[in-house]
């Protein structure tokens, strides 16, 4: 699959927005000491911006942007509407959160259940995006739910204990402490798929897709000489080289880093993991290989 | 029900493109807005097609075939395409099973044709939607065409007769039979989508020619009730 780079920044901006939520709440639940309001208002706002900064960056993914509230009419069948509804409910239930510790009107805990239910919920739907589509078997599997949380997770954790070095000190080494573990249990499952994708064997073949049994079948043809949708939409058109870049950036960038940075410089950390994210998203759409592809073979 | 879909002939089909033309020719004057051509005469020709024929050689030189292979919607019964759609703008129509995209409600997400694993599926990018083949749902009810024409444009325009068009829920029409005794099959069976449009395969064409057919029956030569050898024609030395 080609990457769409709007796609890359809306989950990776969405998941670090859902897993600074969690992490801001887990503060409240868990935090021996009373903290000021202003460090859930502050945390909150970054939440908000970083999911509209998301859902921005969706709307560029779209030929018609204009009637993308269409897109909220599906949700019994299809995710991405659930996803398209959910997104929207996230922000204003972090917002709401947010506005509720500024203007101390109280609440806080039940809407921060709320906002954890629906953040968890969000994080099930952008996943499911992907892991419903049966005929792309590498996105297709438990792991890519486990995959998008879990990455979710520690960029938002490593992002609050980033934004706890500024707003509340004490806070910084139990947050860098969560991220430190999110982060090797993201590496452990995002692993695993890349283990898992690497041995997978293509249930489609030529022969079943033109349903001639001949093992040797070459294509001298596509109908088109100039490529059309079918070689844009599905093909990454990168060398091995870039390829192997990008899994290098992914490993270094959204596990190795930031497990050294975060502990000591977690705005630092944050920084090498968001980028390290979007080369992991870029991989995860470049590893999947569609089925249509075996009719887009060679053109001679 | 009915589910109406095309059968394809790989044994006739002759790889001229002509379905590929017609299909072109009738969809870009459709209500829906002209099919993209970007850089027609240009080093790289670009554009939206339904349908389209592509050329496979099977088996070792010199023991090869030339298959050609018209790929357009399989008009799935169970279309992976459909529920995904965000806006229910891809749908399969209850009456005749046809899948369309409803090109005012498309909102442009691709997602459709990710979920596609045939990759009949094409984003036009001057009108920002996705198209696909209609099954030429604007004329095969067209009750102003004599009712031999209300057939898909690609069907009218195949030379050799290698698509056929009819309703394969009904055992009795034209592609059911053809299914049924001719080895018609689906594409990609595996990925469970239960396409309605159906190939038919290549098949050995075996002539069962008698020696004495390759002689004129009127052969001046023939000595009544002598053996086939003595009743040759002369060759041209011994005239």
């Amino acid at each position: 699959m080609r990457p769409a780079f709007s796609v890359l920044f809306l989950t990776t901006l969405i998941g670090a927005g859902q897993g600074l939520f969690i992490a801001l709440f887990a503060v409240e639940l868990l935090s021996a000491e009373a903290l000021a309001p202003g460090f859930f208002v502050g945390g909150s706002m970054i939440v908000v911006v970083l999911c509209g900064l998301g859902l921005i960056a969706s709307f560029f993914h779209l030929g018609h942007p204009e009637r993308a509230w269409r897109a909220a009419s599906m949700w019994r069948t299809s995710w991405l509407s659930r996803e398209v509804i959910a997104v929207p409910a996230f922000i204003a239930a972090a917002f709401a959160y947010g506005a509720a510790h500024w203007s101390g009107v109280g609440h806080t805990i039940a809407l921060g259940v709320v906002g954890i239910i629906l953040a968890l919920t969000l994080f099930v739907c952008t996943a499911m995006v992907y892991a419903a589509i049966k005929v792309l078997r590498e996105w297709s599997h438990p792991l890519t739910l486990i995959n998008f949380t879990l990455l979710g997770a520690a960029s938002g954790f490593s992002l609050a204990a980033a934004y706890a070095g500024f707003a509340a000190p004490a806070l910084t080494m139990p947050l860098a402490q969560a991220a430190f573990t999110l982060t090797v249990l993201g590496l452990l499952t995002r692993g695993a798929a890349l283990l898992r994708n690497a041995r997978l064997q293509p249930t489609s073949t030529l022969q079943s897709a033109l349903g001639i049994r001949h093992p040797r079948i070459v294509q001298k043809s596509q109908g088109a000489m100039g490529g059309s949708f079918n070689t844009r939409e599905f093909f990454h058109g990168k060398s091995s080289a870039f390829v192997r870049g990008i899994i290098l950036a992914m490993l270094l960038g959204a596990f190795v880093l930031p497990l050294v940075l975060v502990l000591t410089l977690p705005a630092l950390a944050f920084i090498a993991q968001y980028i390290g994210l979007l080369a992991e998203r870029w991989y995860f759409f470049a590893e999947a290989q569609h089925p249509q592809n075996l009719y887009y073979r060679s053109v001679s | 029900m009915t589910q109406l879909a095309l059968v394809i002939d790989l044994n006739v089909c002759v790889g001229c493109h002509a379905c590929v033309t017609n299909c072109k020719q009738w969809n870009t004057s459709g209500a829906a807005g002209a099919l993209t051509d970007a850089n027609p005469f240009g080093a790289d020709p670009n554009g939206t097609f339904f349908n389209r024929v592509q050329t496979f050689e099977v088996g070792e030189f010199p023991n090869t075939e030339t298959v050609h292979f018209p790929k357009s919607c399989l008009h799935c019964e169970d279309p992976p395409c459909v529920p995904v759609c965000p806006t229910g703008a891809s749908y399969k129509r209850k009456e005749d099973g046809i899948v369309l995209v409803d090109c005012d409600k498309c909102i442009g997400c691709k997602y459709c044709s990710w979920a596609c694993p045939y990759g009949v599926r094409e984003f036009d990018e001057e009108r920002k939607v996705m198209t696909k083949c209609t099954l030429c749902v604007d004329r095969i009810y067209d009750k102003s065409l004599p009712e031999e024409r209300r057939k898909p444009s690609c069907v009218l325009a195949c030379p050799p007769g290698a698509r056929l068009f009819g309703d394969v829920h009904d055992p009795q029409s034209e592609v059911s039979v053809a299914i049924r005794e001719r080895g018609g099959y689906a594409l990609m069976p595996e990925c469970g989508t239960k396409p309605a449009n159906h190939y038919l395969p290549r098949r050995k064409s075996v002539l069962n020619v008698r020696k004495d057919e390759l002689y004129r029956s009127d052969n001046p030569h023939r000595i009544d009730g002598a053996p086939f050898e003595q009743n040759l024609p002369p060759t041209i030395e011994e005239l």
